[in-house]
């Protein structure tokens, strides 16, 4: 049953540039939101999914061992990091940790204090990553830390992926509003009278999102 | 009611004390489920009040689904504690 709220809800959002907004979703949680206008669901987004990163960042270092250690790109053998899978999702607050894995491939050592740096491999005993924590290290100094920051961070990639399907393809909505309210007989009708009905409904408009998508 | 080491109450207390000593790792989750339900719910309508609406009720599934599995778990670790 819709709530009083939901029933006064538009059916449709005009979606400025699916394919841009995605991208700019992508690369900062809320922008592309914020490009197609859609400025109170690009704060909230961005509040919550940068919030629940940063917090993570947070979580995974120490003033000694650097921030973000947590977030990182390893896929050397030993370590691969299958969880910056999740993270890279957040877009480019995850940029610093590949840039660190390019500065670890060529055995130079961390910039920034270590930020998003991958942990040196046991044995790694190149210059300048003499003073690098090993991935054991870490988690003996960080302990449920370390682990809840990668939650943290894998779970603030996740929800952005449904942040820029957001910005793609516009809110699935709940309920069917109206048509309930109808009655059952218009969701009867053969699909191309529903689309004609829905086309004479809509009239000429830009590219709008219909709140008729499946669920 | 005694365990075998004949300490009084322990099977009782056992649960709990287990329980308790990793609650507070629990406050952890509270800024994930909030994160999770706006996300969620901001997936699903436009408009502000819908979906601070849905994300309450999402917030409030998350929670009683962590509480059903509490209990669950809390159930077993009770049954599995209790004397032979």
């Amino acid at each position: 049953m819709a709530t009083e709220a939901e029933r006064t809800e538009p059916g449709r959002v005009e979606l400025k540039d699916p394919l841009l907004a995605a991208l700019l979703a992508w690369l900062i949680p809320g922008l592309g939101h914020l490009y197609q206008g859609r400025t109170a669901k690009a704060v909230l987004y961005a509040v919550c999914i940068l919030g629940t990163f940063a917090y993570g960042v947070y979580l995974g270092g120490r003033s000694d061992l650097g921030y973000g250690r947590a977030v990182y790109f390893s896929f050397r053998p030993g370590d691969r990091r299958l969880p910056f899978l999740c993270q890279v999702w957040a877009g480019l607050p995850t940029l610093p940790a590949l840039i660190q894995a390019n500065l670890a491939q060529r055995r130079k050592p961390p910039l920034w204090n270590g930020f998003m740096a991958p942990p040196r491999l046991e044995g790694e005993n190149a210059a300048g990553l003499a003073n690098s924590p090993t991935l054991n290290d870490l988690n003996k100094a960080l302990s449920t830390r370390f682990e809840l920051a990668t939650v943290y961070t894998m779970v603030a990639g996740l929800l952005n992926i449904l942040a820029i399907y957001d910005a793609w393809g516009g809110p699935v909505f709940a309920e069917k509003k109206e048509e309930d309210e109808e009655g059952q007989e218009a969701a009867k009708q053969p699909r191309g009278e529903r689309k004609r009905v829905a086309d004479e409904q809509s009239g000429p408009a830009g590219e709008t999102h219909s709140e008729a998508t499946p669920s | 009611m005694k365990s075998e080491d004949g300490l009084p109450g322990a099977p009782v207390m056992l649960p709990v004390l287990i329980a308790t000593v990793e609650v507070n790792m629990l406050w952890y989750a509270l800024p994930l489920i909030v994160a999770v339900s706006l996300v969620y719910a901001a997936t699903r309508h436009e408009d502000m009040r819908p979906i601070l609406q849905h994300a309450l009720r999402v917030g409030m599934y998350i929670v009683g689904f962590m509480l059903v599995i509490f209990v669950v778990l809390w159930l077993m670790l009770f049954w599995v504690s209790r004397p032979a």
